[in-house]
């Protein structure tokens, strides 16, 4: 059997109770008194007659009941879901109250005893199961056919290939989709409800705007939408972006992003790069953005820099300036890829 | 069954029609053969402990879950499509969302009972995998989780896990604002795998996060691959537990070699089959008083929104609290990017997670060298090592849980948010270790009491006063079911290595193995407390008797004790002192 089949030291000792045998068997008062016994018989019964009640009264609500439109009236939800979950659940238990009871009360509670045995099969099973086996291999010769043997073990393994190449279609290749937004030079950058332009007198210091590119709004000379359905989901994960405004002297912009702001208007992703929520608590005060799946915070006046929580990377922030209307506009996409962190992010083209 | 039809197979059976059921088993026993095991299994032995219905649990909400989950497929459209909605709901006419997400409102309004079976499906679905966790701990805090049944375990870790994973395809099948936000994190989850992480997430959403496939996915995995897999290691489950046959409770008559219970016919089918629908009860009478899930107040999924205190349902709080309280390393080096931050929690987390759960029977059996069948159950006080792990475990789970709702902590009982998370970092590494010598302490005291009750008998709460003006309270000897129960149960044997060095100083090959396993084991059992032998009992007993004739015989006065605990009643007791 096991090959490390070291018999344990058996410490010796007599076991100190011996074992006094199964309990007697008492009888219950359902056993020896007819009085307790009818009464039992008929509290099952009356269990079960309840059930039925119940049932039909399910099916009275399902038919009296209006539903739609007042989904709040009971327990925030409709009457007709109050009744037929009641009914219902009543109906149900006391089915399962009746049976239990039953089988409690009147069911003969006389325990049983079965003797165990071994799992494993008896040796000479085992020995005449092997001896089978190795009669059906011998006869196969499988052993003694090498070649056979190999080459249905390689047909077998390059059968996994086509297994394999048939989820090819699942998606398409990442290429450099991650790389890049619908984000690009000239487009204004507007209110998410209902694409309203903004301009910088539009903000006080302090607030917060959800802002999206201009192009979700835009549409064509049919009167068509240019981006909708998936696509502008899609668009719309990664273009997401806030627009703060802060006292000028609190921002410490990095040298190369001296000018990426207006008057202390910034622009940065609103996806987390942690696993890309998007983000939405801002305080005023310390020019905090909080992320509200796992509190990855951001310090929007150094550039996006983490400053607490699991995220690994700043807020990509996108240069903004005014069109020639005076209205906040992109510079360029974002100069880096939005988002969670991907194995080949560094080496995203992003031109 | 009654007699077996008259019939050698090849000329029919001329039984004398009995009665319509006779003839249908008679019809069926011509064909499958079927009386042969069913006249074992007919009177199959169930034993019974309130803690063996946890399992059961599991599997009437599975079958809650089938029932409720069809119901729910005859309406539901697993569609990324768009669509204007104009049905009853008034908030959300008119607006553009998936045809997923307008169905999943169709059936809460427009479809009567809908609402009640959606609410029912989602309860039952946590019901379902709560049940199976409590049911594992039972496995594990008793021990039936050793030989022969470390394989139905396995099935049932993976069950677990099985449900998990269904759960939040179901969870996602709406596309509410929720659901699809647990998405987006599943997304950010596979980005971080290494090398392949874009590709998968391409592929799994048929291109850029979110597209339009990932709800039919989801839908074919939920509705057909998932419960498929479950039913059938469901089935394998309980074929092995009728070929095991149920562990037991040691007590007078229970032993290792037999199991003593009611029969499967009548007792066993009749409790069993009514707790089904105790269980579908309570289910149904949840989904119909108590909200869950309410999809329409979160709105459609859109990429850019996000609700402040968003939660997954209870059973993502540890992998939530994972992702939580990691810092933020990632590694940049060589153009690849390496997020730990959620490469770790995310994915090698569960991983070891499982692989311990899995693994554990056999890293047990292996540390204890205990390779016996072990058919009766073991209180956990008697595997102090064992419950211990557990109860550490179980804190690990908690304060993972507890950090996944930061957030809420932070503004429930206003903490500072930075501060909790700081703690969770550090409690996680220290709380544990903590846990499980406080609980390992606590399994030894027990079982010294344990064995004080069987050497000197349990404290009647009389108080005595001896010769010296002492006192002392009364010990009574315990009834010898009791003190029987108190002593079925294996004494600990230490492993203590095969070999060691040999004489010639030739270490055995894998003699480094063995003597930590050795050093490992007597770890394992340190400070257990066996039982007591014969002769400690009987000294023990000899010694009650003693202190019982030092005490003063006070006239008419002392009590037996018993008049105090209930056992009989003081009325008409003359209140000698009986020896
Ligand atoms: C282990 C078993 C299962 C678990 C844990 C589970 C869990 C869930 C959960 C949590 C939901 C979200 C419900 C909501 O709040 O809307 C759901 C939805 C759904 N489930 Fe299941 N489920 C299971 C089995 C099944 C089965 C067997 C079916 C069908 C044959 C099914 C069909 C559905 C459908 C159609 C939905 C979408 C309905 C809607 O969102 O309104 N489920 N499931
Ligand atoms: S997604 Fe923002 S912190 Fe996790």
């Amino acid at each position: 059997m096991s090959d490390d089949n070291h018999e344990l030291e058996h410490v010796a000792a007599a076991e100190p109770i011996a074992d006094p045998g199964l309990p007697e068997h008492l009888p219950r008062p359902t056993d020896v008194d007819p009085v307790m016994e009818k009464r039992a018989e008929r509290q099952v019964a009356t269990l079960f007659g309840l059930s039925s009640v119940f049932a039909i009264l399910t099916c009275v609500a399902y038919f009296s009941l209006n539903i739609g439109g007042h989904p709040t009236v009971f327990l925030g939800m409709g009457a007709s879901t109050v009744a037929l979950g009641g009914c219902l659940g009543l109906a149900l238990l006391a089915i399962g109250i009746g049976a239990i009871q039953w089988s409690r009360k009147l069911m003969s509670d006389h325990e049983i005893v079965e003797y165990r045995h071994p799992a494993a099969s008896p040796q000479e099973d085992r020995d005449e199961a092997i001896a089978a086996l190795e009669v059906g291999i011998a006869e196969s010769g499988i052993g003694r056919r090498p070649l056979v043997r190999n080459s249905l073990l390689g047909a077998m393994a390059t059968l996994g290939l086509p297994a394999i190449v048939f989820l090819r279609d699942l998606g398409p290749l990442p290429g450099n989709k991650l790389a890049h937004t619908v984000w690009a030079r000239g487009m204004q950058v507007v209110q998410d409800v209902d694409g309203a332009k903004i301009k910088p007198e539009d903000m006080e210091i302090g607030q917060l705007v959800n802002a999206e590119p201009e192009i979700f709004f835009a549409t064509n000379s049919e009167g068509q939408p240019v981006i909708e359905g998936t696509a502008l989901l899609q668009a719309k994960a990664k273009a997401a972006v806030i627009l703060v405004r802060m006292h000028p002297d609190d921002i410490k912009a990095l040298p190369d992003r001296r000018n990426w702001g207006i008057d202390g208007i910034l622009c940065y992703s609103k996806i987390c790069t942690h696993v890309g929520c998007p983000i939405s608590l801002w305080e005023q005060q310390t020019h905090h953005l909080l992320c509200p799946c796992h509190q990855s915070t951001f310090d929007l006046a150094d550039n996006g820099k983490v400053i607490f929580g699991p995220a690994g990377r700043h807020l990509p922030q996108l240069p903004i300036t005014l069109d020639a209307d005076g209205y906040i506009v992109a510079q360029s996409d974002f100069t880096e890829p939005v988002g969670p962190s991907y194995w080949e992010r560094d080496r995203s083209n992003l031109t | 069954m009654s007699a077996p039809a008259a019939s050698n197979g090849t000329t029919p059976a001329a039984t004398a029609k009995p009665n319509p059921a006779g003839a249908i088993a008679n019809w069926a026993d011509e064909r499958l053969g079927i009386a042969t095991s069913a006249k074992k299994q007919i009177r199959k032995v169930f034993p019974d402990h309130w803690s063996f219905m946890l399992g059961e649990i599991a599997l009437w909400s599975f079958v809650i879950l089938l029932l409720t989950g069809v119901f729910l497929s005859l309406w539901f459209n697993p569609s990324m499509g768009e669509v204007v909605y104009n049905g009853s709901y008034d908030q959300l006419r008119g607006i553009h969302m998936s045809e997923a997400y307008a169905s999943t409102l169709h059936i809460s309004f427009d479809v009567r009972a809908g609402l009640l079976m959606r609410q029912m499906h989602h309860w039952a679905a946590m019901l379902f995998i709560a049940a199976m966790l409590v049911h594992m701990m039972r496995v594990f805090l008793t021990g039936a989780f050793r030989k022969p049944r470390e394989l139905n375990w396995i099935i049932g870790g993976v069950l677990l896990l099985l449900g998990i994973l269904e759960g939040f395809a179901g969870y996602s099948l709406p596309d509410d604002l929720l659901s699809g936000t647990g998405l987006r994190i599943a997304d950010g989850l596979v980005k971080a795998t290494p090398v392949l992480g874009s590709y998968m997430s391409f592929f799994m959403f048929g291109g850029e996060f979110p597209g339009d496939q990932i709800i039919p996915r989801l839908y074919t995995a939920h509705v057909l691959l998932i419960p498929g897999l479950i039913l059938a290691l469901i089935a394998a489950h309980m074929l092995l537990l009728v070929y095991h046959k149920h562990t037991q409770w040691p007590g007078p008559g229970r032993t290792e070699q037999n199991v003593v219970g009611y029969p499967m016919m009548p007792v066993y089918a009749a409790k069993a089959g009514g707790f089904f629908f105790i269980v579908f009860g309570v289910v149904a009478l949840m989904g119909g008083l108590m909200t869950i899930n309410p999809v329409w107040r979160f709105g459609p999924y859109n990429p850019a929104e996000v609700t402040a205190g968003s939660q997954p349902d209870w059973y993502m709080g540890i992998a939530e609290g994972l992702l939580r309280i990691m810092p933020g390393w990632e590694t940049h080096i060589w153009g690849i990017t390496l997020s730990w931050n959620v490469f770790l929690p995310g994915q090698v987390a569960p991983m070891v997670l499982l692989g311990i759960v899995l693994g554990y029977p056999f890293i047990e059996q292996w540390v204890t060298g205990d390779k016996r069948e072990h058919h009766l159950l073991e209180r956990p006080r008697n595997a102090p090592t064992r419950t211990a792990f557990l109860a550490a475990m179980i804190s690990v789970y908690g304060l993972l849980w507890a950090a996944g709702g930061n957030d809420i902590l932070a503004t429930q009982f206003h903490l500072d948010l930075n501060t909790i998370t700081y703690f969770m970092r550090g409690a996680i590494f220290i709380v544990p270790p903590l846990v499980f010598i406080i609980a390992k302490r606590w399994c030894i005291s027990l079982q010294r009491h344990d064995n004080d009750m069987l050497l000197h008998g349990y404290e009647s709460g009389v108080i005595m006063r001896d010769a010296d003006g002492g006192y002392s309270e009364k010990h009574l000897p315990l009834s010898e079911e009791h003190a029987y129960r108190l002593t079925a149960r294996n004494r600990d044997q230490v492993y203590t290595g095969v070999s060691g060095a040999d004489a010639n100083g030739v270490e055995a090959p894998n003699a480094r193995v063995d003597q930590l396993r050795a050093r490992l084991s007597k770890a394992w059992f340190a400070s257990n407390v066996q039982k007591p032998t014969k002769e400690e009992l009987e000294e023990g007993h000899h010694h009650a008797e003693l202190e019982h004739e030092h005490e003063v015989p006070l006239e008419g006065h002392a009590a037996d004790g018993h008049q105090f605990d209930g056992r009989h009643d003081v009325v008409g007791d003359d209140l000698t002192h009986k020896h």
